[in-house]
């Protein structure tokens, strides 16, 4: 079972997506800043990782360049989610080596559709390899 | 002393003249002017210091006391006003190619022929009886060094050729001619003249100083002895007071005016001043270095007084004493010293006096009238140029011997100070028009004329015909009955004026007259645009800007030009004239090329320094069709170039306003910028708190609808989860609006009297439910009076509870406390919320009153979902209610908890609400 | 801009000038000395010094225009 990492410090939008990625058929970890984040990258090894920008301490984008830079997690798909809406954060974010970016308030159904599509296609690469 | 030793030493001095002039002039040729000297300029102006200086001085100073000074004070005022009054003059002069006074007074008053012809014989009347004054004097003296102890006897009348003063009169013809007309242009400066008059002024005044000296410490033991003998004398003992001066303080005042106004306006100063002024800036020098030159020439002239006086008999003549007093003690080289620096004071004026007289005579009297002569138009190939020359020659030698002719015919009954100061009243008449006329702009031609004429005619009747009548030549009842019996016409006391001297009565009432006419006239009537034109010119004179403007529009040809020229200067200066316009092209007299008006321009003032500026323009009238002046252009340019400086001087202002001004803009933009830049960062966050709330509502609300087998204690959750975010949407819209109304300033407050006491407790017990639900204890103390504050009950309890609310949420986990307290403090009361919390650094204590500010929480043991984040907006808004209600809010230092403490002040309302207060509530 | 000031010093040496070298300022000085002579020619001749020196104090120390 692929397991998904949601990082946000919003408790009811981790709620919601909990939810939403258990329904989906996910194994569900979560944590509210990045410094838990971090660690928890590091000891589940998560499939794919829904990351929010602002969140407490180390931002979305500080969690994000440092994953980049571990050779083990170069490949390890990110979602951002983020409440600001702005061209310049997407592109940041982009640049930074995120698969995707979402915007709050998102659609349900296509952001399961999206974690679904990265994972798939992650298993798939991994067995291309 | 031998006649021959004396008559051999004049000659040679004169000869030593012509050297040195010739000396001067060829080093000019050379291009090494000489008199390019502050010091020889200042030697020049000393030409003031004539033989009436040299001899007369001391007879002035025995008959008159100390009025023979008011000679020198004169020019000294003058002098001192010389910076700015003779450099204008020297600036216009040089400007306009002008040669002389008549030249300059006409030229003002728009180049009017006739005012230069009317000046000019002013001047021929007023400065002829000078001249011979001079010839007089070498006469004279020559008579007192060659017969002393004998009287000088009569020789004048009869054998003429005996008289040494007619060979030296043609002498210093035969120098005048040879260096004052070595050029055709009289504008050009007559270097080796004014050389050898600077001399002279040096020889004058060695002589005088050797003179002074050999007297003072010679023939007495210094001044203390002179002064002792002096005081002992009867006859000097009153001497040297005001009492001694003719017309006592009038006639001292007068005669200061006299010979202030004759300095400025007599023909050989203005000559040697502005017409031979190398370099303005010498003026500089001479401003003060001449009036020097006349305290050494006179000081000396008392003591000599004095001791010819003293000598008595054989003193002779007080206009002797400079002579008599070294032949009586038995010399024979002094003597000689002083005669020569007598004949060098007589020959300085006599040469420049007729340089000037005979330019005026030529370019203003003469030519003129031959330019009226049909014949000399209608042969163009005639050259002139020669005949103008010749003309200015025959001038100074008709000058220098009438002036001869008067001191042998007339001269006799005059006495040198009486000569000398007619002139001066007589000279003094061209002040009004030269002076009005360089700073007043309305003086006009007629007003001058008439002016001119009056004065003359007022200074004939009140010092010449009288001066005439004392000489014999007239009846003395003449001036005892006045003319025709007239009483109140008599020459010495017109209108009954008495008790002033003569020189004093003749001076006022032609400058009266002279002034009057000017004046009068100048308001009352119109100038033409030539007038207005040069007006303008001569009273901007010293604006470096103003230029000679090309004043000709109308059409000729080069040829045509070329013709003019060549007839009046001369194939050379023509030639010279249009090279120096246009190198390229060669002159010639069959150019049908058209002039340009700068080449007008340029024509017109050659021939104006050789013929005068009235004549010039005739002149060029003459070949020049059409419209003859551009004047309304060259007044239009003046104006403006008057109305620029003015707009410069405004623009330098407006500039320094303007950068100002732009700084002041700048750092507005920068202001604006950075406001804009928060606006932006405030849409920013306000729609990231928005989305949040937003993001959590359609999230569960998808999910319901998506998921309808959701288990019921779920979906209730999520339904509450939804209905918690929507409220808290709710709020975080409320809040932006009234953060929205509180900065523009259109929050409604309805304050009133009200008890804060009671609105704390009412605040406390509205968020009891909260308090206790987190098991947070809540200490309150209050007063027990009523707390009156006047302020919005509603607002103000939103900001309590606002404060409460906050307190609860950062106050300790384990054992979470607030204290909430009222109490005064001065004028205000205070209510203070204190929680048991981790505090509020004090470097951020004001940075949580800023929008959307996040208290920064502490990692580790913070990460409790307990603790929900606020908007960041409660705390902005509570401090601008405060504001709004006259208190403030802020945070202290923690007292009882160690945690955040906020404080809110009010100030306090009066314990009984005044009657009127609550009628109009 | 320094010109015109140098110009009204001038014109104000003038002025003082024409104070002291006219009455009434010059009968205070019209008054006998102790040898019976009177006092007047020396006033003007120190008057007349110190109006030159102060000419040449205003007129050199400028060096502009």
């Amino acid at each position: 079972m692929a397991r998904v990492l949601v990082v946000d410090d919003e408790p009811n939008i981790v709620l919601s997506l909990e939810f939403l990625m258990q329904q989906a058929g996910f194994e569900v970890t979560t944590a509210e800043d990045g410094e838990k984040a971090l660690e928890l990258v590091s000891s589940i090894n998560p499939d794919i990782l829904l990351l929010d920008i602002s969140l407490p301490g180390i931002s979305g984008f500080e969690v994000l360049e440092n994953l980049r830079g571990q050779d083990a997690f170069k490949r390890l798909p990110i979602i951002m989610l983020t409440a600001h809406g702005r061209e310049v954060e997407k592109e940041k974010g982009l640049a930074l080596g995120a698969d995707d970016y979402v915007t709050k308030p998102f659609s349900t159904q296509q952001l399961v559709e999206k974690v679904t599509k990265l994972i798939q296609e992650k298993e798939g690469g991994n067995k291309g390899v | 002393m031998s006649d021959w030793v004396t008559l051999g030493v004049a000659f040679s001095y004169l000869a030593i003249l012509f050297l040195i002039a010739a000396w001067g002039d060829r080093r000019a040729e050379q291009g090494r002017s000489v008199i390019n000297s502050p010091v020889v300029y200042t030697l020049s102006i000393a030409v003031y210091c004539t033989a009436w200086t040299f001899y007369g001085s001391v007879g002035r100073a025995t008959d008159s006391g100390p009025s023979f000074l008011l000679i020198y004070l004169g020019p000294t005022l003058a002098m001192l006003l010389g910076w700015m009054m003779f450099r204008k003059m020297i600036r216009i002069a040089r400007a306009q190619r002008i040669t002389s006074i008549a030249d300059f007074i006409s030229a003002r008053y728009g180049k009017s022929g006739p005012l230069a012809a009317l000046v000019t014989l002013i001047a021929v009347v007023a400065i002829m009886p000078y001249i011979a004054l001079q010839l007089k004097a070498i006469t004279v003296s020559h008579a007192v060094l060659s017969g002393y102890p004998l009287l000088p006897t009569d020789i004048s009348g009869e054998n003429f050729w005996i008289d040494k003063s007619l060979w030296i009169a043609l002498v210093l013809a035969v120098f005048t001619i040879l260096f004052g007309t070595r050029h055709l242009d009289a504008s050009e400066r007559h270097e080796g003249m004014v050389a050898a008059i600077a001399f002279e002024s040096i020889i004058k005044l060695v002589a005088f100083l050797a003179l002074g000296l050999f007297v003072v410490f010679s023939l007495y033991q210094g001044p203390a002895d002179l002064f002792r003998q002096a005081a002992d004398h009867p006859g000097l003992i009153d001497s040297m007071g005001l009492d001694a001066v003719p017309g006592g303080a009038v006639g001292w005042v007068g005669t200061l005016v006299l010979a202030t106004l004759a300095f400025i306006t007599l023909p050989r100063q203005f000559q040697v001043l502005v017409v031979e002024n190398v370099d303005e800036q010498h003026l500089k020098k001479a401003s003060w270095m001449f009036p020097l030159y006349l305290v050494a020439i006179n000081l000396f002239v008392i003591p000599v007084a004095f001791a010819g006086v003293l000598l008595g008999g054989a003193a002779q003549e007080p206009d002797s004493f400079v002579l008599t007093l070294p032949l009586a003690a038995g010399l024979e080289a002094l003597p000689l010293i002083v005669f020569i620096g007598g004949l060098a004071a007589a020959t300085g004026m006599v040469i420049v006096e007729t340089i000037a007289l005979s330019t005026m005579v030529s370019n203003h009297l003469v030519m003129p009238l031959l330019l009226r002569w049909k014949w000399l138009h209608l042969d163009p190939s005639r050259n002139l140029s020669g005949w103008l020359l010749g003309i200015r020659r025959i001038a100074i030698l008709i000058i220098l011997l009438l002036g001869y002719l008067y001191h042998a015919l007339i001269g006799e009954s005059y006495s040198l100070v009486t000569i000398g100061l007619v002139s001066f009243a007589a000279a003094a008449q061209f002040a009004p028009a030269l002076l009005l006329g360089l700073y007043w702009r309305g003086a006009n031609g007629l007003g001058a004329t008439l002016g001119l004429i009056g004065g003359f005619l007022v200074w004939a009747h009140t010092l010449l015909i009288p001066g005439f009548a004392q000489s014999g030549w007239l009846s003395m009842t003449l001036i005892e009955q006045g003319p025709w019996g007239i009483e109140w016409l008599k020459p010495y006391s017109l209108f009954g004026l008495e008790g002033w001297d003569i020189y004093t009565h003749s001076l006022f009432w032609s400058l009266l007259v002279n002034l009057g006419f000017l004046i009068g006239i100048s308001l009352f009537t119109r100038q033409n645009s030539l007038e207005q034109t040069q007006a303008a010119l001569f009273t901007e004179g010293l604006r470096p800007d103003v230029m000679q403007t090309p004043l000709w529009l109308g059409q000729t040809t080069r040829g045509e030009l070329y013709q003019l020229l060549n007839r009046y200067l001369g194939v050379n200066t023509t030639f010279k004239v249009f090279r120096n316009f246009d190198p390229e092209r060669k002159p010639g007299a069959d150019d049908e090329l058209i002039a340009p008006p700068d080449l007008i321009g340029q024509a017109e003032q050659a021939l104006t320094g050789a013929l005068g500026s009235a004549s010039a323009r005739v002149l060029i009238n003459s070949v020049v069709r059409g419209e003859a002046l551009d004047l309304e252009a060259v007044l239009s340019i003046l104006d403006t170039t008057t109305q620029t400086l003015e707009y410069n001087k405004r623009l330098e202002q407006k500039s320094t306003e303007l950068a100002r001004i732009g700084e002041e803009l700048r750092s507005a933009n920068e202001r604006l910028r950075e406001l804009d830049r928060l606006k932006d960062e405030f849409v920013a966050m306000v729609s990231h708190e928005l989305r949040t709330p937003l993001t959590s509502i359609r999230a569960f609300a998808e999910i319901l609808r998506d998921s309808p087998d959701v288990a019921t204690d779920k979906k209730n959750h999520f339904l509450g989860v939804i209905v918690k975010e929507s409220e808290r949407l709710s709020r975080l819209i409320e809040e932006i609006l009234d953060l929205a109304r509180l900065e523009s300033g259109r929050m409604r407050l309805n304050p009133e009297r009200l008890d804060f006491k009671q609105l704390a407790q009412d605040s406390a017990d509205a968020i009891t439910q909260l308090y206790q639900e987190g098991q947070v204890a809540l200490a309150v103390e209050l007063p027990e009076d009523a707390a009156w504050v006047v302020a919005d009950p509603d607002r103000l309890q939103q900001v309590v509870i606002n404060l409460l609310d906050n307190a609860r949420k950062f106050a300790d986990h384990n054992q979470p406390q607030v204290k909430l307290k009222l109490q005064t403090w001065k004028k205000h009361w205070r209510l203070s919320v204190e929680d048991n919390g981790p505090g509020i650094a004090e470097e951020e204590r004001e940075k949580v009153f800023e929008k959307f500010h996040q208290i920064q929480q502490q990692h580790g043991k913070g990460n409790d979902k307990s603790r929900p984040r606020g908007s960041g907006l409660g705390l902005p808004i509570s401090r601008g209610i405060i504001a709004h209600l006259g208190g403030r809010l802020w945070v202290e230092n923690p007292q009882e908890l160690q945690g955040a403490r906020l404080i809110i002040e009010l100030p306090r309302a009066p314990e009984q609400p005044p009657p009127s207060f609550e009628e109009s509530v | 801009m320094k010109a015109p000031m140098n110009h009204s010093r001038l014109v104000g040496l003038t002025l003082l000038a024409c104070l002291f070298f006219m009455p009434p300022l010059l009968l205070i000085f019209d008054r006998p000395s102790s040898s019976g002579l009177s006092w007047l020619p020396v006033y003007i001749f120190i008057v007349w010094l110190i109006i030159i020196g102060l000419a040449a104090w205003i007129l050199e120390g400028s060096r502009d225009e």
